[in-house]
């Protein structure tokens, strides 16, 4: 199997998953479902960054403001709520 | 030590095209930002900005002109023309004035409008001056040629306190004794597809408008412009019985040393101790700063932190606005512009307000005279800029 079909095969939250550990330079199995953005220990410019990323590889547009993140109609409180903030944004047509 | 004074200034900004138009805008609490008019807008999620509207430049410069003056180019030959004539500059030793001029973008249009003809249109070709009307010297180096300024002629680059910085160094290079008169501040051109899709990487960009120091608010809203004033040694100007403004007394500049983006408290507050100290005044003699005061959560907390930090008790007692909200952020020639707001404060006795204010937040707990201009009387002012990369620089003006 390719990589790229290996990367496609990946569910969502496997692909955010890896986007955080990315950003936050942990090991992906050190990722968890109930991690924050605080526990992984990502800064404001890692957040930025790590929503650019979300958007290039679910090429979507993620309603995301620095300046009032939980005003943003995103939910980043936890990497379970940035995982269906995504599948929505997937779903939702146009 | 020489003594330095501002005998004249310019403008041309999204609030007026003169310094007169810009303080009545600001007297009234005018907010200038609105949707922005602009190629290529549909594809931008930022939409609304400051612009210069109204705006036609064959009004102002033939077509030969044209081809070497970019936007930034023509806003600061507007504003140096305006201040030239107010300080009645006729006999003066060309070699012994020159130029300091903040930007940011410099020519940024130009350099936007031509990648997109070779990368976009796929042409092969581009006009012969390119170069000379994108570089980021060629505001200042226009105003040298058009006034006959020989001296020395610079140009700062340090993002959003580029004019500060700038005006910082006009005022050493007239206290070192090395020119009498500069013209200084900034201009900036940056609303063009390019210089706003860049920003709207950061997500730091308002929503709505500009609400500085609002519980409520959503970023930054950018403007465009420029604004020039003409510094002057002190006794020059006297001797030729020029109209002094105001005295441009101190200037410190820092840098944090930390972070490129995040601002710091202490990189700020030294800043404005800095310039207080070089200013000879104290803390209580300070009756209104101009706020950087982008709207920014980030920005707004940390620079209310550090002026409670350097004014202690005075804190509550002086005033602190945020023209921002009106004019927008003119990035490099940001302080220039906010200048325009200290000299009403202390030639009018009228501070200029935060507009757009809706909420209070306690953790911007000073007087930030929020919607209405406030009528005071002010001796000393501090202009504060503190841009990205770290830098910080506070300008210091007392009353002539």
């Amino acid at each position: 199997m390719s990589e790229r079909q290996m990367q496609y095969d990946q569910t969502v939250a496997d692909r955010i998953i890896q986007i955080l550990a990315d950003q936050a330079l942990l090991d992906r199995a050190d990722v968890s479902m109930d991690d924050t953005l605080d526990s992984l220990g990502l800064d404001s410019m890692g957040v930025v960054e790590t929503i650019f990323a979300i958007e290039e590889t679910f090429d979507i547009a993620v309603p995301f403001n620095a300046n009032a993140p939980q005003d943003s109609g995103f939910d980043v409180s936890s990497v379970r709520s940035i995982v269906a903030a995504v599948e929505d944004l997937i779903q939702r047509p146009g | 030590m020489r003594r330095v004074v501002i005998t004249g200034a310019g403008t041309i900004n999204p609030l007026g095209a003169s310094v007169a138009a810009t303080q009545k805008a600001m007297r009234a609490g005018i907010c200038a930002i609105g949707p922005l008019d602009i190629r290529d807008v549909d594809r931008l999620q930022v939409r609304i900005g400051a612009q210069v509207r109204d705006y036609d430049e064959a009004d102002h410069f033939t077509k030969q002109q044209l081809a070497l003056y970019d936007r930034f180019t023509q806003f600061a030959l507007i504003a140096g023309a305006q201040a030239v004539t107010q300080a009645r500059l006729v006999d003066f030793d060309p070699d012994r004035a020159g130029v300091v001029l903040g930007t940011s973008g410099g020519g940024l249009n130009t350099l936007d409008d031509n990648y997109r003809a070779v990368y976009e249109a796929g042409r092969d070709r581009v006009h012969p001056f390119i170069v000379p009307r994108l570089m980021a010297n060629a505001a200042a180096s226009h105003l040298s040629m058009t006034h006959g300024l020989r001296g020395p002629v610079t140009t700062v680059s340090t993002a959003c306190a580029s004019s500060n910085h700038a005006m910082g160094q006009a005022l050493a290079t007239i206290r070192a004794g090395q020119a009498d008169v500069m013209l200084t501040g900034g201009a900036e051109a940056m609303l063009c597809f390019g210089g706003i899709k860049a920003w709207e990487g950061l997500r730091v960009m308002a929503r709505d408008t500009c609400r500085p120091f609002s519980a409520d608010r959503t970023g930054m809203v950018q403007g465009e412009g420029a604004a020039v004033f003409v510094f002057e040694d002190r006794d020059h100007a006297l001797a030729r019985g020029a109209t002094i403004m105001a005295e441009v007394a101190g200037f410190a500049a820092t840098s944090d040393a930390g972070d490129i983006v995040s601002p710091s408290q202490d990189g700020a507050a030294r800043a404005m101790r800095g310039a207080m100290a070089d200013a000879g005044l104290t803390p209580a003699q300070v009756g209104y700063i101009n706020a950087h005061g982008t709207g920014t959560a980030a920005n707004d907390r940390t620079e209310c932190a550090a002026v409670q930090e350097v004014f202690g008790d005075h804190a509550r007692n002086l005033l602190m606005s945020s023209t921002k909200s009106m004019h927008g952020h003119l990035i490099g020639a940001a302080g220039a512009v906010e200048l325009l707001a200290c000299l009403m404060a202390l030639t009018e006795g009228v501070i200029a307000p935060t507009v757009n204010h809706r909420a209070a937040d306690p953790d911007c707990d000073l007087d930030i005279v929020a919607n209405t201009a406030r009528r005071a009387d002010v001796s000393a002012v501090l202009s504060n800029a503190f841009a990205f990369g770290g830098l910080n620089a506070v300008v210091a003006l007392t009353r002539a």
